[in-house]
């Protein structure tokens, strides 16, 4: 009895022994050495794993900083400036201050706007669908109803609206990791600058057909017109393929263009119904000022050019 | 004396395949002229390859047969005016493609072909071009695939340098369910498809060619090999009924037992499949000066009035044909351009008749509304139906999960796109819908 | 507009008839003339047993959808049907409700939706549901029933063949001797044996695997395959020494290997995908049945086979691709 126990326990400490030394042998010869500066950025960052960044996810983006020590290229989207700081604290490097951005989306064709012309019955994906045809709406360029950018969204910061058809971004929610953007096949989800005070305009139309027949395709569609880019005291909307594109590198926020839209789909969001009330007014006397002061000169060059005849 | 083809052993492809019911309600519906339409919209890009340009104005008064756009290189096809009248605006419109491209609308006033064109309809056998003359006489008169890929017939008749040809095979399978043009075709105009076919012989420079038939149209496998009886090189082939037959690389496998290796053309194995459609719009290109400017269209469907094969000018609203088949039946659920299962569904009945628009089928929305879709349940059917021995089943889930690599590795670029697959999937999977998702952005990667 | 929308979709346009209920529906039309056999042997055992087995089944995935997965019930699907009826032609006709409704459980529960359902499962969840009751209840699941055409609910029982067999050659019997005590090869063919519900009658099963194969619902690699490894397997220990093994034909007639190769086996979720496959699982199906029935502690071993292989399908499907065209090397 006592022999059987004791020669257990010995041979079972024998294995044990000689299996420690194995690993610890092992550990030793093949152990990789990493940065460990790598794993404190990592610590910092937010590790969803998203790949805004353009890294294949976070543990990637910490390497990826480390190894060019260099914050300019690099930025997480989703953790902002301030894990950016942080960062650049680990690193001992200098934090470059990025504006944050959020998804927008550029379509307001809602089902009211856009009659369906024909009926989707196959799988239910948007690329899927806009591989097969231009949409089940006339509009070739709206949006497809169908998600993908929802499903894409790590964050649960989007959602399909059931009455329009269209997606809605949930603003504290949106880290702008750009993953919506790659999965919208019509490209109607676009990284837009937050602006301050959470104040973004933006035109929501894609529609590159002329007038007339984009009007036909949607009641609310950029027709092209150009009323917004005359109103803009910045030069930031263009007019381009029958569509009026707003730069928000130019784009001083002031609204004055909002209301030059006859189907109201330049969007502005979190601004007061008085602040763009307001710029309406200040709009208009501008124009009117303008107008008197053309009309005086149109006046002024009548009286050069016909000098009355002095008697 | 040789065999007759009746004695001939039936032969198919070796790898999967359906045999879905072929319901083709038009095989004994005449060819007819269909009316001329009051205005024809011609898509200038109806081909594989390079749009052609434009070379006409609005305004401009055409005649039947007149270049109205011009091929761009040598993988492009020429388009002409297949009325006669006044050009209208050029612009882009929806096609049967499901986009927008560009297309030249001619106001149609009366029907005044050019008099180069020989309009009779006395057959021509003295075959008196030489191989150079026909590839450019093929090429002036804007004649594509007809089967539905548009690949312009003249780059595959000039034989690539450094490769022979031993085989031409003549596709008659018509495989795809309904459809009955090419039959149609082949009852009526038998002996043209035969010099269609010696001059495609002559082009290629091949001492052999093979009809392929399959069992279901004996009338005309019997037309043929009555017509072939005397010939040493041309015989009919008949085939097994089974899709898709008429895909180039299994009609390959059937006749010859040869396989077109992945990548490659079926040149590389020493063969060149012409449609029957287009060996006879190869005839009347070569022997009577005619361009491509009307093809046999099938308007068939369970519903519909007249099931009906017409001679249509390229253009012609979709709308016109659905009206003098006896107009669009209530139960209608979607229209097809092409057959059931390859063919695109249009949204729009306005959409132009292209080169490739071998039917106008309409289905009832009973029948073609998909089913609730159930989990897979890894039955093998799909691979069983696969004729190119593909896994449609991992395809689909590699594609959901987005993994392009895997994809490209489990060989998804080698499907054609047969639809067998969804066909048979008890699940009611979308698996071709994954499955052409899944190439496009295999494609990308490279 | 007068006219409503057309629909517009990728193609194809049209589908098959065959979709997944109607081949749940192929399977138990299929599965009938097995049930005739033992309604006629087993009376009123065989009804109760079956419907209480369907019903609990059913009920069970129902329940599990209906509050704990929250989400639509997929009994329509018909599997849960076809589940009930695989678990009781795999037990004993005279098996007590409660048994009948722990192996339900476990056969939908965790056989089949803690996978997450119809097609996701690796094992066959009537055979996972059987091994639990066998492994759990092995007085209950193994005293069969005799099969006299008794209309109530205790008749007498006894053992299979393959347990007289079992048990006489542990005695030091031979073969030849045991033989005498059992029914001729027509009456195992026809189903005058003692058994599982399901498995009695060979000539039953048959005509359930023809009508499957008419409707392409499966194809003959599985059944052809099993059954044939069971037969040559068994034949040539036969050849070697005909005392101590039994001929092919009987390892064949008896047991589970019909029942097994024709419903069991031929899952769709747990078999393999292309036809090499197939046949590379119906051998080793074959292969181990016969080395438990021979060499191993149980008389039968079609189950736990079946079980087995089931684990192999995804290394299977992934290493025995289907020939592709066009790559050959």
């Amino acid at each position: 009895m006592s022999a059987t126990v004791l020669y257990t326990v010995l041979s079972l400490t024998g294995i044990g022994l000689l299996a420690a030394v194995v690993l610890y042998y092992v550990s030793k010869k093949f152990q990789v050495t990493e940065d460990e500066r790598i794993a404190r950025v990592e610590a910092v960052l937010p590790n969803t794993n998203c790949g805004g960044c353009g890294q294949p996810g976070c543990h990637a983006f910490a390497e990826a900083v480390v190894k060019s020590g260099d914050l300019s290229a690099l930025h997480c989207p989703v953790g902002g400036n301030p894990v950016m700081k942080q960062v650049a604290e680990v690193l001992g490097v200098k934090a470059v201050e990025k504006d944050p951005y959020i998804a927008v989306v550029r379509c307001s064709g809602s089902f009211e706007y856009r009659k369906k012309t024909n009926v989707y019955d196959g799988a239910p994906s948007c690329a899927i669908a806009a591989q097969l045809y231009s949409g089940d709406t006339g509009c070739a360029y709206g949006c497809l109803g169908m998600g993908d950018c929802v499903v894409a969204c790590d964050f649960e910061a989007m959602y399909m609206d059931e009455k329009t058809g269209l997606p809605v971004i949930i603003e504290d929610k949106c880290t702008a990791c750009n993953a919506c953007v790659k999965s919208c096949p019509k490209d109607i989800l676009e990284l837009w600058p937050k602006g301050k005070k959470n104040q973004r305009i933006y035109v929501a139309c894609l529609n590159e057909e002329k007038g007339s027949t984009a009007r036909k395709e949607c009641a609310v569609a950029c027709s092209g017109c150009a009323k917004c880019a005359e109103a803009c005291r910045y030069e930031a909307i263009t007019i381009d393929h029958n569509l009026a594109t707003i730069d928000p590198d130019k784009c001083k926020l002031c609204a004055e263009c909002i209301d030059t839209c006859d189907v109201r789909n330049i969007v502005a969001t979190n601004f007061s119904p008085e602040k763009l009330q307001q710029a309406s007014e200040h709009r208009q006397k501008r124009e009117e000022r303008e107008r008197r002061k053309r009309e005086e000169e149109k006046a002024q060059a009548t009286a050069n050019n016909n000098p009355e005849p002095t008697v | 004396m040789k065999n007759r083809a009746f004695d001939k052993e039936l032969k198919t492809f070796r790898l999967g395949g359906v045999h879905p019911q072929d319901n083709k309600l038009s095989a004994s519906a005449p060819l007819a002229q269909l009316p001329l339409p009051k205005q024809v919209t011609i898509p200038i890009i109806q081909h594989i390859g390079a749009p052609a340009k434009v070379v006409v104005q609005r305004g401009d008064t055409v005649k039947v047969g007149q270049v109205i756009a011009q091929h761009e290189g040598f993988i492009s096809s020429n388009i002409h005016a297949s009325c006669s009248g006044r050009i209208g605006i050029i612009e882009e419109v929806m096609d049967s493609s499901g986009f927008k491209h560009l297309a030249v609308n001619i106001r149609v006033k009366g029907d005044d072909w050019l008099e180069t064109i020989d309009r009779t309809d006395t057959l021509v056998e003295e075959i008196s071009l030489s191989r150079d003359e026909i590839v450019a006489r093929v090429m002036e008169a804007g004649v594509v695939g007809m089967g539905g890929a548009g690949f312009p017939s003249h780059a595959k008749i000039k034989v690539p340098e450094g490769k022979t040809i031993d085989t031409l095979i003549i596709n008659g399978v018509e495989c795809e369910p309904y459809l009955t043009a090419d039959h149609r075709l082949m009852l009526e105009k038998p002996r043209e498809i035969i010099v269609g076919v010696r001059i495609l012989m002559r082009a290629l420079g091949v001492s052999r060619a093979i009809i392929g038939i399959e069992d279901n149209k004996h009338d005309a496998i019997e037309l043929f090999d009555e017509w072939l009886r005397e010939d040493k090189q041309i015989e009919v082939q008949p085939l097994e009924v089974q899709y898709p037959q008429g895909g180039e690389k299994q009609l390959i496998q059937a006749v010859l037992d040869r396989e077109v290796p992945s990548g490659r053309l079926p040149a590389d194995v020493g063969v060149i499949v012409h449609n029957v459609g287009t060996t006879f719009a190869i005839y009347e290109a070569v022997q009577k000066n005619k361009p491509l400017v009307e093809r046999v269209v099938t308007v068939t469907g369970k519903d519909v009035k007249q099931p009906s094969n017409f001679w249509v000018r390229i253009g012609t609203p979709v709308i016109e044909l659905i009206t003098a088949a006896g107009g669009l039946p209530e139960s209608t659920g979607k229209v097809v351009s092409g057959g059931p299962m390859m063919g695109k569904a249009i949204a729009d009945l306005e959409v132009p008749v292209a080169k490739g628009t071998s039917g106008i089928l309409m289905i009832a929305q009973a029948e073609t509304k998909r089913a609730e879709e159930y989990n897979c349940v890894h039955c093998g059917k799909c691979i069983e139906a696969c004729p190119m021995g593909l896994e449609p089943y991992r395809l689909l889930l590699l594609s959901k999960a987005g993994q392009s690599e895997k994809s490209k590795r489990e060989n998804v670029l080698d499907c054609i796109e047969c639809g067998s697959c969804s066909f048979v999937c008890p699940s009611n999977r979308p698996i071709l819908d994954y499955i052409r998702l899944s190439k496009t952005k295999v494609k990308k990667l490279k | 507009m007068s006219q409503s929308l057309l629909t517009v979709a990728p193609s194809p346009h049209i589908h098959t008839e065959l979709t997944i209920p109607q081949v749940m529906r192929g399977v138990i039309i299929a599965m009938v003339p097995a049930l005739l056999v033992s309604v006629y042997n087993f009376g009123l055992g065989a009804v109760y047993v079956t419907g209480l087995s369907i019903l609990f089944c059913a009920g069970a995935e129902w329940a599990i959808c209906k509050f704990l997965l929250k989400r639509e019930p997929t009994i329509t699907d018909g599997s849960a049907v076809i589940t009930g009826m695989l678990l009781a032609f795999n037990v004993p006709s005279n098996l007590p409700w409660y048994i009948i409704l722990i192996g339900s459980l476990v056969s939908v529960g965790i056989g089949k939706m803690s996978f997450g359902g119809l097609g996701n499962n690796p094992f066959n969840p009537a055979l996972v549901g059987r091994v639990f009751l066998l492994l759990s209840f092995p007085v209950e699941m193994t005293s069969w029933p005799q099969a006299v055409a008794t209309w109530s609910l205790d008749g007498t029982t006894g053992a299979t063949p393959l347990g007289i067999l079992k048990d006489g050659l542990r005695a030091g019997e031979t073969v030849p001797a045991l033989m005498q005590q059992m029914p001729s090869y027509t009456d195992f063919f026809f189903g005058f044996q003692g058994g599982s519900l399901g498995e009695m009658s060979a000539f039953a099963l048959l005509i359930g695997l023809g009508y499957m194969l008419y409707r392409k619902i499966i194809t003959w690699h599985i059944p052809v395959t099993m059954i044939a490894t069971v037969f040559v397997m068994t034949g040539i220990f036969w050849f070697i020494d005909p005392t101590r093994f039994a001929s092919p034909l009987f390892h064949v007639l008896t047991g589970g290997v019909m029942l097994g190769a024709i419903f069991m086996a031929t899952d769709y979720v747990t078999s393999p995908v292309s036809h090499k496959g197939m046949i590379v699982f119906a051998i080793g199906c074959g292969v181990l049945t016969v080395l438990i029935r021979l060499f191993g502690a149980y008389p039968e071993g079609v189950s736990f086979a079946i079980l087995i292989m089931n684990a192999f399908v995804p290394l299977i499907n992934t290493y025995l691709k289907p020939v592709r065209y066009g790559r050959k090397k």
